[in-house]
């Protein structure tokens, strides 16, 4: 088995990855989402444009999220994907038609009107599964040896699709403040309106999902309401309330980049949250960190080129935020 | 048959399926990163606009071809976990990091640096703009190096032991794992593959062109590069396949003798079965047509020396012959036809008539999607090859695949029949529609306020070409 420091290394690193998705992959699944809501033209080229030289990027984390799970921790992998089974194959097939999208609408401005569809209908299908797995896994997956042995419908509870509905709340208030940081004009004014709408919607999934966790398992109860965890339960809910009211002011405002500062911050905030009532287990209840871990030897390996690559690949890919910084022409890249 | 075989047959079928799609899109844009490079190379160095023109031409075509293999690459990667959850758990040890490496080294590199080389010409300046297309073209090599060494891996697995819970875990060094038997030919042969399909394609476009009559520099250009191409390079890809089949031989004999159709051993003095019809229930290969002694000839070099054949093993460790057999045979046989297209461009060039002649265009436009055809014929052979073995001779196909039932695989296989067959055909229809443009001056002279407002040349193209303007 694992060695138990690497172990705690190794599930830090797949965190800050899927912490990464979440926040990247996050706001351009928002602005899919937004898309209906954005005037045919203009101001759905420019939202798009906004995104198009970093979602590819932003969809790798996710590619790191599986594979270094696959990698770290094998057998969570071999559990979680097949439990998952259904709302996974969805996700994949949202993202296929939301990636292809942008491509796709540039090069067939008579079908235009379709493709923004398959990026609105990809994005929304993809961010509900992406919700739905994360409640699935909160409730607990059922395992016999070292296999899934649950049912066919199991991911599918009210607590599930309650996460699924407040992921695609979230999302969307991250892409919104991202439309209104890098985009001016109509549509400016038109995302910082959503925005301000969405940010109550956010504060009350954060909370329905946040009273219903203790709930969903016993583990979670013990975690937050018995010290030491009282100590994160109590001021928790004060942080979130304050960064949200400063999404909400910024917005309120006027202020172009402030907003998704804050967004992020109330991701972060959430995850942290998360991780409180996880850890350490990647299967909660079920399978810890130590159990799931790969061998040292795959660890020490991958540690080496993760520790070297790791640091240059967010180099790089601030290097092409950076490129990119600034609103976005009205022309945009295409 | 038993729900468990329906639901393995079902996930080996899904399997196939999106890997077979995804494959098709890779084996273009491995070859197209690199051409890319070079044609941006050339321009520096040269400043010759048809490069340039050439460069912003088949550009966009990448960003298709790149989109639809990002996205069924993705679903790949998932795969393993949802529908070979056994095979994850137990090889995850082994073959994790190395998909690992394949992350960090090869898809954040292209996503990274895709985005300033679709949209950033005019933000970074000539010589930074370059580097990012060679970090495209790089990443796509490296994806190539860590996905083969999985692959190969598991036909000639190394390095590697058991350990208390049933999972492969490593037993000396990585480089023993990384540089397994078969991967340094599965490398050369993949990429060398992946070469062929992009010179294939692009001659294809070439020709099509001068049929048309459209013979400007830039169509022309693209041709005698791509012939070139061909000329050189398939060659070697038959020599490299040679080898390759000389050391599957020697790891996975059986696999050998099914290309082959032995069913029989030779103790010396092995034919060459050409074609015939090959029948695993009795044990034969009808109407063959064969040359005898050229089998040991090829794969031993020696006529005196002999073959195993299938009969060696018990029927349940047999792989399928028939497909492994035609597969086989489609793949050679396409490589001889571009061979023989090269030879034809090298002869009407020596003959003055490269630009003019009718049959080499036709021949040049009809071989055009041939690359994708040897590519999958060729992992047909290798893949079905290795059955009954998802880790040769270490774990069964049968005992790999995860517990889901008959409704759901077909559910998701349904679904993926569905979709991909209907955005990447939509998808193909737009490369297919890029193409027939010929690369026109517009690609290369935007006027002043459409560059200024960062407009990409795909879209000043599109517009030059709509006004019909010419070179
Ligand atoms: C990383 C490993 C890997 C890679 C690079 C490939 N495959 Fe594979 N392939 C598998 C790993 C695998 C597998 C997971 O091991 C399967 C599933 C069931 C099996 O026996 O092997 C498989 C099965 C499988 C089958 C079904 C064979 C059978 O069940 O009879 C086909 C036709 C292919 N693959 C085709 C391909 C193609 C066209 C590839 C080109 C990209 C390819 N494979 C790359
Ligand atoms: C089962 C095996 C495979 C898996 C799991 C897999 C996985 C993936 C994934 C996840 C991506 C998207 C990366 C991104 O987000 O940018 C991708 C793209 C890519 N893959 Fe694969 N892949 C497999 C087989 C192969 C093979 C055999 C090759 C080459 C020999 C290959 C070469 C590439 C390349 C070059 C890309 C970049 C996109 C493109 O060029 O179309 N892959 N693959
Ligand atoms: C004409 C001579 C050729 C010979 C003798 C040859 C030989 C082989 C052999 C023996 C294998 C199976 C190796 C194994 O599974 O262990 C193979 C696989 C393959 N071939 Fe070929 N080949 C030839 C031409 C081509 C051409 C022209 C292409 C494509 C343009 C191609 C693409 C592939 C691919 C993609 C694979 C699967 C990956 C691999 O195992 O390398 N081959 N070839």
């Amino acid at each position: 088995m694992g060695d138990p420091t690497l172990t705690v290394i190794w599930a830090a690193i797949i965190a800050t990855g899927i912490a990464a998705y979440v926040v990247m992959d996050g706001f351009d699944l928002g602005i899919g989402m937004l898309f209906p809501r954005l005037k045919v033209g203009q101001e759905r080229d420019m939202a798009m444009n906004s995104i198009a030289p970093v979602w590819d990027g932003n969809e790798t984390w996710l590619v790191l999220g599986g594979g270094g799970l696959l990698a770290a921790f094998p057998l969570a992998y071999a559990v979680i994907l097949p439990a998952l089974y259904a709302p996974l194959i969805a996700m994949l097939l949202g993202l296929v038609f939301r990636g292809v999208a942008f491509e796709f609408r540039w090069r067939d401005p008579a079908h235009r009107k379709y493709w923004d569809f398959a990026f609105f209908g990809g994005s929304l299908v993809a961010t509900l599964a992406q919700g739905i797995t994360l409640g699935a896994l909160l409730e607990g997956i059922e395992i016999e040896g070292r296999a899934y042995a649950g049912g066919w419908w199991d991911w599918l509870t009210p607590f599930s699709l309650l996460c699924g509905a407040a992921l695609a709340i979230a999302y969307q208030l991250l892409g919104s403040c991202w439309l209104v940081m890098k985009t001016t004009g109509s549509l400016q004014t038109e995302a910082r309106r959503v925005a301000k709408i969405l940010v109550p919607f956010t504060l009350v999934m954060i909370g329905a999902v946040s009273l219903a966790t203790p709930y969903v398992e016993d583990q979670y109860f013990s975690r937050w309401f018995e010290w030491p965890g009282l100590a994160v339960t109590i001021p928790m809910p004060l942080l979130i309330l304050g960064v949200t009211y400063m999404i909400w002011r910024d917005l309120e405002s006027g202020y172009d980049y402030r907003p998704f500062f804050w967004a992020l911050g109330l991701f972060l905030l959430s995850m942290v949250g998360l991780a409180i009532s996880i850890w350490p287990d990647v299967v909660p209840g079920r399978i810890s960190i130590y159990d799931a871990a790969a061998p040292r030897e795959s660890q020490i390996f991958m540690l080496v080129g993760a520790g070297v690559l790791i640091p240059v690949i967010f180099a790089y890919t601030a290097w092409a935020y950076w490129i990119f910084r600034g609103k976005v022409d009205e022309a945009g890249y295409h | 048959m038993a729900d468990g075989e329906t639901a393995l047959l079902l996930a080996r079928i899904q399997f196939a399926f999106t890997v077979s799609f995804h494959f098709i899109f890779p084996a273009f844009s491995i070859g197209l990163a690199s051409y890319l490079a070079v044609l941006e190379g050339l321009w520096l160095k040269t400043r010759d606009d048809t490069y340039l023109r050439l460069f912003k031409y088949w550009i966009k075509i990448f960003a298709v071809a790149f989109a639809m293999g990002v996205v069924s690459g993705i679903v790949m990667s998932y795969q393993f976990g949802t529908n070979w959850s056994v095979f994850s758990d137990r090889a995850g040890p082994i073959i994790g990091p190395l998909m690992a490496y394949e992350v960090l080294t090869a898809f954040f590199l292209e996503a990274g640096f895709l985005g300033v080389m679709l949209f950033g010409m005019d933000k970074v300046g000539k010589k930074l703009h370059f580097f990012a297309t060679l970090m495209v073209a790089a990443g796509t090599a490296a994806s190539a190096f860590w996905i083969l060494s999985v692959n190969s891996w598991m036909q000639t697995p190394t390095g590697h032991e058991v350990n208390e819970v049933g999972q492969y875990v490593l037993a000396g060094s990585w480089l023993d794992v990384i540089f397994n038997p078969s991967f340094p030919y599965r490398l050369v042969h993949t990429v060398i593959a992946a070469y062929l399909t992009t010179a294939l394609v692009v001659g294809a476009v070439g020709a099509w062109h001068l049929l048309k009559g459209h013979d400007r520099p830039g169509v022309k250009r693209m041709f005698s590069m791509a012939m070139w191409m061909m000329a050189i390079v398939a060659p070697i890809q038959i020599l490299a396949g040679d080898q390759h089949g000389l050391n599957t031989l020697e790891h996975q004999p059986m696999k050998v003798a099914a290309m082959e159709g032995h069913f029989e051993s030779f103790e010396s003095h092995a034919p060459l079965i050409l074609f015939g019809i090959p029948d695993s229930e009795e044990e034969t290969v009808h109407y063959k047509v064969q040359i005898p002694d050229l089998g040991s000839l090829i794969l031993r070099h020696d006529v005196n020396l002999g073959l195993e054949g299938l009969d060696t093993v018990a029927r349940e460790d047999r792989p399928p012959v028939g497909i492994v057999f035609w597969a086989f045979r489609i793949m050679v046989g396409l490589g001889f036809l571009m061979a023989g297209l090269g030879l034809l461009g090298l002869f009407m060039r020596w003959r003055g008539k490269f630009y003019s002649s009718r049959l080499l265009h036709r021949f040049a436009l009809l071989m055009g999607p041939a690359g994708f055809v040897a590519v999958i014929a060729g992992w047909v052979v290798t893949e079905v090859g290795r059955q009954p073995w998802v880790i040769y001779n270490v774990m069964r196909t049968e005992d790999a695949v995860s517990a889901i039932g008959v409704p759901g695989v077909t559910g998701s296989l349904i679904a993926f029949v569905i979709v991909y067959f209907s955005v990447f055909s939509v998808g193909t229809w737009y490369i297919l529609k890029l193409m027939s443009h010929p690369p026109s001056a517009g690609d290369v002279e935007p006027q002043g306020p459409i560059r200024s407002a960062g407009i990409t040349p795909a879209a000043i193209e599109e517009k030059a070409w709509e006004r019909g303007e010419d070179e």
